[in-house]
């Protein structure tokens, strides 16, 4: 049996994951975006995700007691022990799986950090409260840019529903409580993600009338974050980005 | 009211940009003096945009966190430096669209340093350190030129700039207190880039051939071998200051010029790298192009969406 | 077929109670998009607390041809400046 202290660890590393491996993902658009205006718009998103990611990670370090710092825990953990979202790690694809990733997520985040801010822990509460402004900025951007893709052009049109296709059953994972989770909401620490799962869904449905789209039904979902079973495309992020971090263990950059 | 003639306006041109005023948009202005600036603003927003490649190469790949965060908002500020210029050359009575075709058809130039590949981390270094090094003295004296839109992009730009510089030589630095294996990384960048960055002030001052005329119409204030020797100037002391060695070995302070005098550039590279024959022009091209046409529904998305709003706005 | 964002120009307001400043422009498919990236272009560094973003087509502007008639006749008219006035001894500022 976990203490609450190691459950709180436990938490932390999914707080921190999430952003780092989107924040990762996001940063490969660096200098490729389909014009400039959007180029920079996505380096600022990938940027909060950095930064959060770097207050979570630290915080988890501090809370392990370990003298683990951010990049330790950043660069020498392996696939098995990262416990960010399905759903962060899937490809960029084209500029409509980026942006309906980033909606699914942030319209999760948004009611996430909404909650969290009531945490019993001050720090998580002061983490989510400079988190939940980035967020909503996040929200209103790939909310935009979902309306354009359902009502742009029959191409932007059949872009989305193809994301749609790939990322869809992916969003159960986001909703999933394990006995970390209800530990920690007993606590008054976590938030509860049976709450926060009506919000999105509303949030979500909202959006994707304005779109023109429709809820997709009967998709079977696929879970594992919380137990750090990944896509394979994990994998290959954490190859590319440890590399040169472990190539020099204990060097200071 | 008698029009001027050609003449008489480009007297009248001359005397206030002799007065030190500043020439904006609506204002007359010779063919040629809005020619020479479409192609130079044009090249200076292409470098920034080409320049994201080769740093953007080590964001995935950064070592730290913070190096990742601080390298993603770097290469991000290059991309609004280009918007910045692209913006202020668009004053001129050229759209971006078309001054970026010509970048897509290799038809424009850009900054031959950026066809040099980033090979290892120390690169971010030394780029940092040298080429926007060269670049602040570059456009810190373009802040001055005569043309207010560009003069007035150089402020914002080099405002911005500064932290560019500055964390690029604290990486070198950290590398040059680090292992044995991290001090040659840094060493072996600098080697790399040094001579690349001599050349990023154009040819000397004798084969430079559009200088006289932008000196005269103060789009240029200095020559390239003024600002090239500033450069050198500032940047031994700062190399000495940790340990770094300049690849020159005709770098010598001299006492009575009181500047450093150092060796010839290799021309023949440089010329070959303009031309279309440096190691990465072929691959920086391909990727401007692919992101160009990978973005095309994008963009045309969004436009076929603005229009059926603004219908509908005017219907309702 | 021109399929270029139109033109817009941002201007920010640093703080509240500042008057608002031009601080470039940029390309945007309409009025929302446009707000969205003068936030990310022109705000990086907390430049601001307010933007307005206006179609460049929409400005108008007075020429050069325009500077005699519409601000040289001022020049003579000092008396709309303080310190034409003589105020001996007192305290005005």
């Amino acid at each position: 049996m976990k203490n609450t202290s190691e459950h709180l660890f436990e938490y932390c590393l999914r707080l921190g994951d999430t952003p780092l491996i989107l924040g990762q993902r996001l940063a490969e658009w660096c200098g490729h975006g389909p014009i400039l205006e959007e180029d920079i718009a996505m380096t600022n998103i990938s940027l909060d995700c950095i930064g959060q990611a770097r207050a979570f990670l630290t915080y988890a370090g501090e809370i392990e007691g370990k003298d683990r710092t951010e990049d330790d825990l950043a660069y020498f953990r392996n696939e098995r022990e990262f416990r960010n979202l399905l759903i962060t790690e899937q490809p960029n694809e084209d500029f409509a799986q980026t942006m309906l990733r980033q909606f699914l997520i942030s319209a999760f985040h948004k009611h996430f950090y909404s909650e969290l801010m009531r945490s019993a822990d001050k720090t998580l509460s002061a983490l989510a409260e400079k988190s939940l402004k980035e967020v909503n900025y996040h929200f209103r951007h790939s909310s935009e840019w979902l309306k354009r893709f359902g009502n742009g052009t029959e191409e932007s049109r059949t872009r989305l529903m193809n994301a749609m296709d790939n990322l869809w059953r992916y969003t159960g994972d986001m909703f999933d409580m394990d006995e970390t989770d209800k530990h920690l909401v007993e606590c008054k620490i976590a938030a509860d993600l049976d709450k926060i799962k009506t919000l999105w869904n509303k949030s979500v449905e909202e959006v994707f009338s304005e779109a023109g789209i429709d809820m997709p039904k009967d998709v079977f979902m696929m879970s594992g974050s919380r137990k750090g079973k990944h896509t394979e495309h994990l994998g290959h992020i954490l190859a590319e980005m440890q590399s040169l971090a472990r190539s020099f263990p204990g060097a200071s950059w | 009211m008698i029009k001027d003639s050609e003449k008489e306006l480009e007297k009248k041109f001359q005397e206030k940009i002799d007065r030190g005023e500043s020439i904006e948009p609506k204002d007359w202005m010779p063919e040629r003096y809005r020619k020479q600036l479409i192609r130079m603003m044009g090249q200076h927003a292409h470098s920034e945009i080409v320049g994201m490649l080769p740093e953007g190469n080590w964001i995935t790949r950064a070592p730290s966190l913070k190096r990742k965060a601080v390298l993603l908002a770097k290469v991000q500020d290059e991309a609004g430096h280009g918007l910045y210029i692209y913006s202020g050359t668009e004053t001129l009575g050229i759209s971006r669209d078309e001054m970026n075709s010509e970048l897509l058809s290799g038809k424009a130039k850009y900054s031959s340093i950026f066809n040099y590949p980033t090979l290892s981390w120390a690169d971010m270094g030394a780029i940092g350190w040298l080429v926007d090094g060269a670049a602040i003295i570059n456009q810190t004296a373009l802040a001055k030129c005569s043309y207010g839109p560009y003069a007035r992009a150089m402020v914002r730009i080099c405002k911005e700039e500064n932290f560019h510089h500055k964390q690029g030589y604290e990486i070198l630095a950290t590398l040059m207190k680090g292992t044995e294996e991290q001090r040659e990384m840094a060493q072996d960048a600098v080697n790399r880039f040094w001579w690349p960055s001599m050349m990023m002030f154009g040819p000397s001052d004798k084969n430079s051939p559009n200088s006289e005329e932008l000196m005269r119409w103060k789009v240029k204030r200095f020559s390239n071998d003024e600002l090239r020797q500033r450069f050198v100037d500032r940047t031994v002391p700062q190399a000495e200051n940790i340990g770094i060695k300049i690849p020159d070995p005709a770098l010598k302070w001299n006492e009575e010029t009181r500047h450093y005098d150092f060796g010839e550039i290799n021309w023949e590279e440089f010329y070959n790298v303009i031309s279309g024959k440096g190691i990465c022009n072929k691959e920086r091209l391909q990727a401007r192009n692919e992101a160009h046409d990978k973005g095309a529904w994008v963009r045309e998305a969004a436009l076929a969406y603005a229009k059926k709003q603004a219908s509908q706005e005017f219907a309702a | 077929m021109n399929n270029e964002w139109p033109l817009w120009e941002v201007f920010t307001q640093k703080k509240s109670g500042l008057p608002f400043e031009h601080a470039g422009s940029l390309h945007a498919p309409d009025k929302e998009m446009a707000l969205q990236n003068a936030r990310d272009v022109y705000s990086r560094r907390n430049e601001a607390t307010c933007i307005w973003v206006v179609e460049t087509k929409n400005i108008v502007s007075s020429t050069p041809e325009d500077v005699g008639s519409f601000f040289e006749p001022s020049n003579d008219k000092i008396y709309r400046h303080p310190n034409f006035y003589k105020t001996p001894g007192a305290a005005f500022e």
